[in-house]
């Protein structure tokens, strides 16, 4: 790293550390239903948005109302999304006539967007109308996000009552969570990122002339569509001069906010953050990763003052930047040594494929540690053709299960899930009952944990095994050899995390990726979520024990290292296999030179 | 089920707030303090006509202008309606093949030493605007015979277009090729 990077990586932490008291502090508010600087102007609205649906505010829900609330809401999410999908055609806002989705691949990103995920097997700027990408998809990334926030306030809500069946009530979580937090971020966030160039307008695409006009061979079809193919079975090509191209247009900006702040990740052009109207310059770049880890990390400390004590949420969020911290920087070293295979040919020794420029080798590498520690998933550089090792660092932080920041909500509680384990194992060493923030931890609360960090994992090897003796599914890889097996992996563990980035060349709009990849989107995301508000109902039920000589205390030092290395125990032992087939294998043909 | 009507009506009021009047705020706001960068930031000539936007790279290949860097996009490079990256593996022979193609055009035309990575390896977006002032300077010779202008001018051009790091801190260095092209078209025509 240069002086630059270092300076520009520094002032950035800084910058989001500054950050994280006063949005935790505000998110907190909110939550326990405090006024706060925003309630003059959104308490009406929010009256009248209950009045209009229904919705008692005071009434609260137990955790089987709570769970069934989230199912529900997320059901008619999904029946909305897929019929606009299907029928986007038929609908307004269409300047560039785009044509239905098929059934596959609407399940699919349906699926994707209402999971947070945004997993996306089709090209954004040719496949979705305005309509879809505003409509549809902005708002799931808004309710997706606070569907996470909601059960992660209401999992705290568990540690922090006694002797009640109550933890909140959905709805007003979820409207005051996208009211309150992610409306006025977004808005603002949305202006920034126009200052810098993200375009914000409903014209329909440009067309411009080319000062030199260029030009390919496209392959002849004849009238149903096929290839025509001479006699030596070689496909008959037309050169085809290009004077003038087509450049798309939309409401970006206002999606972009939103995508990186809920970590959605569903980009509107198929190049995601790497495109220049989604990210013109380095300064965007820097906010995007700034939105990303915003409220993850904001929520550790509502966490800590929901609690009482704001060093257990310090505690966790040291354990998180020490994570990402160390993947920030092993990424940053192999991408700087680069592909000795290139070098070999007088290149200049940096992994320059797949990234743009002006982001810088740190904006590149800092956004795909972000976007993959959290459950985000947009990208700023091709993940596909990162250097063996550096594949392994977003594939990695995917696998440890979306904690390292995290999904918005998703992230904080699937955290806390490992710490319920890490008290667990070392209240089994010293032969003490293990307690957690004054409750006990018992059977229930421990297999409740277990479905929670497992179910993503057994998942994705499940199906990556069902994927290699699929040939439809081996089929789509687009690297040959070990990198191919990665590229499958890949995609099977960003969907299973509900992350949503790729491995882009792995050809995922086929029947086994939009199915099963559905199928593993909507197991990762509800498994877990019903399991931890089941744990956070029986906690709730539970009396308060005191703090005695033989509690752990997990507001200290040695606590927090003591779960960084049951996290890493236990995303090695589930994963190391599989990375070792995959990454570790190219890792080595590459330095062997063939 | 007494929670049926809330889910259902609450999407409908967060469809409209968050996909209708959300992006019509951000809209207005973007159209009222940043009209050019929420259009697209285009260049126009003298007439008003849009030449191209300074973000999306214009394909060159002409040994008289400077060449952007490789793009992956389906059906020729540089084609804004299909952006994205090659998804090359570091270890797959039909990368490294192209890779050793891209160096031998610059061979071809005179570059001798080690090539700045930028310049062989495609973008992410395939859509990417600048390149390294290093690129820019080993072209320079090229564009140079091609035009009959000596190097000196056309460094003095490239310098004079390199933009900086923002702040002075971050990213890095680059030269945005449509502009420098246009800015040599207008010099040497």
């Amino acid at each position: 790293m240069n002086s630059y990077e270092w300076l520009q990586t520094i002032i950035f932490f800084v910058v989001l550390l500054a950050l994280i008291k006063p949005l935790g502090s505000f998110m907190a508010k909110v939550f326990q239903g405090e006024r706060t600087f925003l309630s003059p102007v959104l308490a009406p609205c929010e009256k009248v948005i209950y009045r209009i649906s229904g919705v008692q505010s005071e009434d609260e829900m137990g955790w089987k109302r709570y769970a069934g609330s989230v199912l529900l809401f997320n059901l008619v999410l999904f029946v909305g999304l897929f019929i606009l999908l299907l029928t986007q055609h038929l609908l307004p806002l269409n300047p560039q006539k785009v044509p239905a989705f098929s059934w596959q691949l609407a399940l699919n990103t349906a699926v994707s967007f209402v999971t947070n995920t945004n997993w996306q097997a089709y090209v954004g700027e040719q496949a979705a109308s305005y309509f879809t990408q505003m409509v549809g998809l902005a708002v799931h990334n808004f309710v997706s996000a606070a569907t996470g926030i909601a059960i992660a306030i209401a999992v705290i809500r568990g540690f922090v009552r006694r002797k009640t069946a109550l933890l909140g009530n959905f709805w007003v979580d979820m409207t005051r969570c996208t009211l309150y937090i992610l409306l006025p971020i977004s808005i603002i966030a949305a202006t920034a990122l126009v200052s810098q160039g993200v375009i914000q307008n409903f014209s329909a695409y440009k067309t411009v002339r080319l000062i030199q006009s260029t030009n390919y061979d496209k392959p002849k079809m004849d009238d149903k569509g096929n290839p025509i193919k001479d006699t030596a079975d070689k496909p008959v090509t037309e050169n085809v001069i290009v004077k003038e191209v087509t450049i798309p247009m939309g409401p970006v900006a206002s999606q972009e906010a939103i995508k990186e702040l809920g970590t959605n990740g569903g980009g509107f052009f198929n190049a995601n953050s790497a495109h220049p109207f989604e990210n013109p310059t380095p300064l965007s770049n820097m906010l995007e990763i700034l939105l990303i880890l915003l409220i993850p990390g904001a929520l550790t400390y509502t966490f800590g003052v929901m609690v009482g004590n704001t060093r257990q949420g310090w505690m966790l969020l040291g354990v998180m930047l020490f994570i990402l911290v160390g993947c920030f920087g092993v990424l940053q070293g192999v991408e700087n040594s680069g592909n000795p295979l290139v070098a070999k040919l007088g290149v200049q020794s940096i992994n320059m494929e797949g990234k743009d420029l002006r982001f810088g080798m740190a904006g590149s590498n800092l956004f795909t540690v972000a976007t993959t520690g959290t459950s985000c998933g947009a990208v700023n550089s091709m993940h596909d053709s990162l250097t063996p090792i550096g594949g392994m660092i977003p594939l990695s932080l995917i696998l440890l299960g979306e904690i390292i920041f995290g999904g918005v909500g998703s992230g904080l509680y699937t955290m806390l899930a490992f710490a319920i384990i890490a008290v667990f194992v070392s209240g089994l060493m010293i032969g003490r009952t293990p307690e957690y923030l004054g409750k006990k931890i018992e059977v229930r609360e421990m297999w409740m944990s277990i479905l929670v960090i497992l179910t993503a994992g057994i998942t994705v090897l499940i199906l990556s095994g069902i994927a290699m003796i699929t040939p439809q599914a081996v089929a789509s890889m687009s690297n040959p050899g070990a990198h191919g097996l990665s590229e499958v992996l890949y995609a099977l563990a960003s969907m299973a995390n509900n992350n949503g980035s790729a491995f882009a060349g792995l050809n995922a709009n086929v029947n086994f990726y939009n199915l099963f990849g559905s199928l593993a989107m909507t197991v990762g995301r509800y498994v877990p979520a019903v399991a931890i508000l089941a744990m956070a109902g029986s906690l709730a039920e539970k009396k308060y024990v005191p703090p005695s000589l033989g509690t752990l205390p997990t507001d200290k030092a040695p606590f927090a290292i003591w779960l960084t290395l049951v996290i890493l125990i236990v995303g090695a032992l589930t994963f190391f296999p599989a990375l070792a087939l995959g990454p570790i294998v190219e890792h080595l043909t590459m330095l062997g030179g063939n | 089920m007494k929670d049926i009507k809330p889910a259902i009506l609450l999407f409908i009021i967060f469809t409209i707030i968050c996909g209708g009047i959300y992006p019509a705020v951000v809209t207005g706001l973007a159209y009222a303090i940043f009209p050019k960068q929420a259009t697209g930031s285009f260049i126009t000539d003298n007439s008003g006509k849009e030449i191209g936007s300074t973000l999306i790279s214009h394909p060159f290949s002409d040994p008289k202008y400077f060449w952007p860097r490789p793009s992956a996009t389906s059906d020729f490079g540089n084609n804004p309606m299909a952006s994205g990256g090659s998804n090359a593996g570091p270890t797959n022979p039909d990368y490294l093949k192209t890779v050793g193609d891209r160096i031998k055009v610059l061979r071809d035309t005179g570059v001798t030493g080690q090539v700045p990575a930028d310049l062989v390896q495609a973008s992410a977006s395939g859509l990417d605007p600048h390149i390294s002032p290093e690129s820019a300077l080993l072209q320079v010779q090229r564009v140079a015979k091609s035009r009959g202008v000596s190097e000196d001018v056309l460094k003095k051009v490239v310098a004079k277009t390199t933009e900086e790091r923002q702040f002075g801190f971050l990213g890095q260095p680059r030269v945005n090729v449509l502009v420098l092209n246009l800015e040599l078209d207008r010099l040497s025509p």
